[in-house]
């Protein structure tokens, strides 16, 4: 009984440490999710892969320059990817329309993950998005079946999907092309519910609560890792990704390819019974007894959850790059391990 | 010197207790006649909000309701804290609607046939699909493809909860994959679009199902006002996003009013059964039988939803 006394001491302190050093260390992650310098899916794509062939078109409207996809090589392995991009320049960002996905990008991604599954190749997918396109040529065209659409096409692809945020996971927009079987995230990554600056307007009645925002989301990726959204957190070069873009291509591919390989030989019953169960279990709830007690579902997995997440906290503004104690070899798959 | 007059507050001729002005036309209207036009504005026609048990009445047959899982409550995961700490929030919208959580599902019947139901109450924190509110849509579908019964789910909601971070965004796959196994057993869902209908919950199950329903100018979209403006600098048209501008452009199958409801449930219900099983394997997504993979197969699907 010793651990939940340690748990019940730590409580009260913890959650409520949205100081200014950890807002501040928190909004840098937003900011580094963000750079523009930061390497992007075909960019990332070409130097994990040693051939990509783009591929281009929904076949109904146009091709969306936001997202991209085809087939690649990983390190001998075929596979086809998928991803949001962005722009490194101005010029590039307006065309790839700062990588919001119109309707028909993600029916050009569904596209293409039909034809692995045709293929019988395994899918990888790369999100960085700050949200899909909200204007009214996206709502016209469908925006939320799309999204809904591609969302359920990868919950029963009969293919492996490996799914890795490398910048913004912002919200719908983001999760349409990142169900996967297993879920890895660059270091200085963001996922979230909704863009920082949309839960400020909304929660606070103000933009500029975003900080605040972004604390309380608990949207960084060691956090993100605590509460079991993404499985596995892959470091980044000190200075961030966009300073050293070859160096995290490098410590990704290995990741990507041992992923591929554990995934490759699952029976297809048993591979999407896993994913439908990957998600079926997210989140907590209580239930509440007769006597009109709420009882937790799954007693002390909301302690667990958040003690991870405060241990996810204390790394961050711990300072540069530090992850929480065992993040990344926290897997319990051993032969995932050996080859960082 | 203002002289205070005996007669100036004619305000108090409307005591909002007792009377509501219709948004559309201004129209005061006494309360219990609202109520008893299904909270339907008797001059324009405007549909007001309806909260879930009387939207449950409205649809299905009288007493036929069998609630489940009522005892299922949030839980503040993420220790969030905005203007208020989350579970303050909850208990304030527990204490203000009388119910649990923003959905509620079980079975009943309609013309005598059982279906499954869930619907969603906007008054409690706008409807926002939380765990609660995911798992409840989840288990009806799944509710509904074990007893191969045919599922209605009644959106009315804000979007993903946002006090539950990306375990709310979750839900979205949760969701859409229940009712992805629903579609590959040949169980048919229909979907009712009720105002509002936005975000993470339109992006998911509300968009999927084999016939599409809204009311009446409903305000359905993906992009909420305030998350839009703050993206696009251009001036939103008038009347994007409302259940006709998806009419028209082929995401919704019907615009029914709210008094019709009911009978174009139960004249859908006539053709809308579950499949016969062809064999027991059936009724899972992996199952060969029931699901081939390829493209074809989708634009089948698509089609069939756009009618």
């Amino acid at each position: 009984m010793a651990e939940p006394t340690t748990v019940d001491v730590q409580q009260p302190a913890a959650p409520a440490a949205d100081t200014d050093e950890l807002r501040a260390a928190v909004w840098q992650r937003v900011q580094q999710a963000r750079n523009v310098k930061r390497p992007h899916t075909l960019e990332l794509v070409q130097m994990i892969a040693t051939e990509v062939i783009e591929l281009h078109g929904d076949r109904l409207f146009r091709d969306d320059p936001a997202i991209v996809g085809g087939f690649c090589r990983i390190d001998g392995r075929r596979a086809v990817f998928v991803g949001h991009q962005k722009g490194a320049e101005t010029d590039e960002n307006i065309r790839r329309n700062f990588g919001m996905p119109h309707p028909e990008g993600y029916r050009k991604a569904m596209r293409l993950l039909r034809l692995a599954e045709r293929l019988q190749l395994p899918v990888v997918t790369f999100i960085d998005t700050p949200g899909a396109f909200p204007g009214p040529a996206s709502e016209e065209r469908g925006v939320a079946e799309a999204i809904a659409r591609s969302i359920q096409l990868m919950t029963g692809l009969r293919t492996p999907i490996v799914t890795v945020i490398t910048g913004e996971g912002g919200s719908g927009g983001a999760l349409a092309l990142a169900v996967g079987d297993v879920v890895l995230a660059l270091e200085n990554s963001i996922y979230s519910v909704i863009s920082p600056e949309g839960a400020a307007s909304i929660l606070w009645r103000s933009p500029e609560y975003a900080q605040q925002a972004a604390v309380a989301m608990r949207l960084t990726a060691s956090e993100q890792l605590a509460l079991g959204v993404v499985d596995e957190v892959v470091p980044e070069p000190s200075g961030g990704a966009h300073e050293h873009p070859e160096e995290t291509a490098k410590r990704l591919r290995p990741r990507i390819a041992a992923h591929l390989d554990a995934l490759a030989g699952r029976d297809r019953k048993v591979l999407l019974d896993a994913r439908y169960a990957r998600y079926r279990h997210m989140g907590e709830f209580a239930v509440a007894t007769p006597t009109g007690e709420p009882r937790p579902e799954r007693p002390g997995i909301v302690d667990r959850i958040r003690r991870l997440l405060d241990s996810g906290r204390a790394a961050l503004v711990g300072g540069d790059g530090a992850l929480p104690p065992g993040v990344v070899d926290s897997d319990s798959e051993p032969p995932l391990r050996e080859d960082v | 010197m203002p002289i205070k007059l005996p007669f100036g507050g004619r305000r108090q001729e409307y005591p909002t207790d007792l009377w509501t002005r219709c948004p559309d036309c201004t129209e005061m209207i006494y309360n219990k006649q609202l109520d008893k036009s299904l909270r339907i504005c008797p001059r324009c026609g405007h549909h007001f909000r309806l909260r879930v048990d009387a939207r449950l009445s409205l649809l299905l047959d009288r007493d036929t309701f069998r609630e489940q899982d009522a005892g299922l409550e949030s839980v503040d995961m993420l220790g969030f804290v905005d203007q208020k700490p989350y579970p303050e929030r909850l208990e304030g919208a527990r204490v203000s609607t009388g119910i649990r959580d923003a959905a509620v599902w079980g079975t009943g019947t309609i013309g005598g046939t059982k279906v499954v139901v869930c619907a969603m109450d906007f008054a409690f924190m706008g409807g926002s699909m939380g765990t609660v509110v995911g798992e409840k849509v989840t288990r009806a579908a799944e509710h509904a493809l074990d007893e191969r019964l045919p599922l209605i789910v009644v959106s009315a909601s804000g979007g993903a909860r946002m006090q539950e971070g990306t375990l709310s965004l979750m839900q979205l796959v949760k969701t859409c994959a229940a009712i992805g196994r629903l579609s590959d057993a040949g169980v048919p869902y229909i979907s009712l679009l009720t105002d509002p209908t936005t975000g993470g919950v339109f992006a998911s199950f509300a968009a999927l199902g084999d016939v599409n329903i809204a009311e009446p100018k409903s305000l359905i979209g993906f992009a909420g006002a305030r998350v839009a403006a703050g993206t696009i600098s251009e001036e939103l048209p008038e009347g994007f996003q409302r259940a006709e501008f998806l009419f028209e452009h082929g995401f919704v199958d019907l615009v029914v009013a709210r008094g019709k409801l009911r009978e174009t449930l139960l004249g859908l219900l006539r053709y809308m059964r579950a499949a016969p099983l062809a064999d027991k394997v059936g009724g899972n997504g992996a199952s060969p039988l029931s699901r081939a993979p390829g493209f074809l197969e989708g634009m089948v699907n698509r089609e069939s939803v756009r009618g």
